[in-house]
């Protein structure tokens, strides 16, 4: 699924759908929803190629530039960090790399899921979005 | 006032674990917004009132650097420092004070024993026999000694159930191995080995033994003569003591053979250009200045240990491990890993088909601290074939009501996640 609209524009949508939800519970219920919403990786690219390192979960990213802009699919065994993967994808694939490259990602904040991106999490969304933006970072001249 | 203190004034005379809990601070704390259920004890525990009250009077009025000192502070230090070791030695039961060593914690005392009694008996073409259920503490060490020289690591398989399979290791045994290194306690499974026995069969084949004791400490009384084993290492942080300090108990005719580890400060006897010469144990393996102020913490969490008293401890966390395990096998879809029949306070499950990275972050959110993962043991998850597990492990300050949260928390992540 590619959605419209700039990094900013998306991050926001998101931002409104996570607060019609007021506590932690509804929100992490709608998360797991939006991970098992994301289809599956297929089975080949879940390569040593493509995995995240520092994650207690596993997590594949497989980046692609098609038309001067990256599109990102992705998957992870964990449900919760699979919603994560679905987030960043959404918000960042389908985008010109020097975009992705400068994106702030301060959405992850604002729907209380800040904690997720500190390193002793473990989960490797740090390291995740560092993946994401290196693939797009060595594309800014191609666009 | 000696290295320990009176905290036994603090402890009550009945074990109730609602009072023992009163005297851990951090258990009072709150997160997010809910009362904090702490079961990651076999990670580190908590500490009681008067181990933290140790160190701030030691570093308050009594600090200054140990041995060789002439003025008043340092030989105060000096006394409270070598007290603490009797203060150990009683407890595990060791022959003599320079038996005793201060390390980091247990990996440090494990890495100790690889590298300077490794040499001495681990040659070309033997072998380090471990167990499937080490944790890598006790693995990476033996097989950073086997590469220097030339040897190799084999493990003794584990059963289903999480034990030691005994026939195997009788098997293992007549092979070319030449040391022994195995766990008392699972971190992850919480087997409790049958030391004593692998000890004398080991012993039969003249294979000395090293016992990472970190997850046994917390949990029995350690003897380490009626063990009869070689090297036993374990740590402060998981016994309610500071971290950052830990024993290594050797057998006196081990380090009068083995050389220095770590050389410098107080493990010498003369220095010179041309030839050093080096102090007696224990302080040949104690080069520079050491860790004063949790060694006195250690002293303080030993006497807040055997004041309670180790035996009723262990009856109360069997009980909790019972009921526990009571609980969450009710839950349908909950897999217990490591049903051995002699365990500790540890208990690792799964939930049906819910990775544990999930089942951890939504109990954080209720406030309950459990561990996820494989748990320092990759090798023993991959003997299950599972990425990991969620691990609860109990303390004595840990509570009935605490495991009906856990069961209410299991409960909710398949709610949520089933």
């Amino acid at each position: 699924m590619v959605a419209n609209g700039t990094i900013r524009e998306r991050a926001h949508d998101i931002v409104e759908e996570f607060g019609l939800f007021d506590d932690w519970m509804g929100k992490y219920e709608y998360l797991i929803e939006i991970g098992q919403a994301l289809p599956s990786l297929d089975n080949r690219y879940k390569t040593e190629a493509h995995r995240i390192h520092g994650c207690q979960a596993q997590v594949w990213v497989r980046p692609e530039m098609k038309n001067g802009l990256v599109f990102y699919e992705g998957d992870s065994d964990a449900l919760i960090t699979k919603g994560l993967v679905a987030l960043l994808i959404r918000v960042l694939s389908g985008q010109p790399p020097q975009e992705i490259v400068q994106a702030d990602l301060e959405f992850l904040d604002e729907i209380g899921m800040k904690d997720h991106l500190s390193s002793t999490r473990r989960n490797g969304l740090a390291s995740m979005v560092k993946q994401l933006k290196l693939f797009a970072l060595a594309h800014t001249g191609s666009a | 006032m000696n290295a320990t203190g009176a905290i036994q004034d603090h402890i009550p005379e009945k074990f109730d674990p609602a009072e023992v809990r009163n005297l851990f601070p951090a258990l009072a704390r709150e997160v997010y917004g809910k009362p904090l259920v702490y079961l990651d004890n076999a990670a580190s525990s908590q500490k009681p009132q008067a181990v933290i009250d140790r160190l701030v009077r030691y570093y308050s009025s009594e600090h200054s650097n140990v041995h060789r000192g002439v003025h008043l502070l340092s030989r105060e230090a000096t006394d409270a420092y070598e007290a603490a070791r009797k203060r150990v030695v009683a407890f595990i039961n060791a022959p003599s004070e320079p038996e005793v060593l201060y390390t980091r914690g247990t990996t440090e005392g494990i890495n100790l024993a690889a590298s300077s009694f490794g040499p001495l008996h681990v040659g070309k073409g033997d072998v380090v026999l471990v167990s499937h259920m080490e944790h890598h503490s006790n693995i990476v060490p033996w097989q950073m000694l086997c590469e220097t020289q030339g040897a190799r690591v084999r493990a003794i398989p584990v059963s289903d159930t999480g034990e030691i399979i005994y026939e195997e290791f009788e098997r293992l045994l007549s092979e070319r191995v030449r040391l022994l290194a195995i766990a008392h306690v699972s971190n992850t499974l919480g087997t409790i080995n049958p030391l004593k026995r692998m000890i004398r069969h080991a012993h039969d084949m003249g294979v000395p033994v090293v016992v990472d004791g970190a997850q046994a400490a917390p949990h029995m009384k350690i003897d380490v003569q009626e063990l009869d084993c070689d090297f036993y290492a374990f740590s402060s942080h998981k016994m309610f003591g500071p971290t950052g300090i830990g024993i290594l108990y050797a057998k006196a005719e081990h380090l009068e053979t083995m050389p220095p580890w770590q050389g410098g400060g107080d493990m010498i006897e003369t220095v010179a250009f041309e030839k050093t010469t080096y102090n007696d144990p224990p302080h040949k393996f104690e080069a520079g200045t050491p860790n004063i102020a949790d060694v006195l913490g250690f002293a303080s969490a030993i006497d807040f240990l055997e004041g309670v008293g180790q035996n009723r401890i262990a009856a109360y966390e069997q009980d909790l491990l019972a009921y526990a395990t009571e609980r969450l096998s009710e839950i349908e879809g909950v897999r217990l890993i490591g049903t051995a029949t002699d365990k500790a306070s540890v208990l690792s499950f799964l939930i049906g088909d819910i990775h544990p990275y999930d089942a951890g972050t939504i109990l954080d959110r209720l406030g309950i601290a459990v561990r996820t993962g494989h748990h320092c043991t990759q090798p023993l998850m991959r003997r299950f074939d599972i990425p990991g597990t969620v691990r609860a492990s109990f303390a004595l300050y840990n509570t009935f009501d605490e495991v009906d949260a856990l069961a209410a928390g299991v409960r909710r992540v398949k709610e949520m996640l089933g």
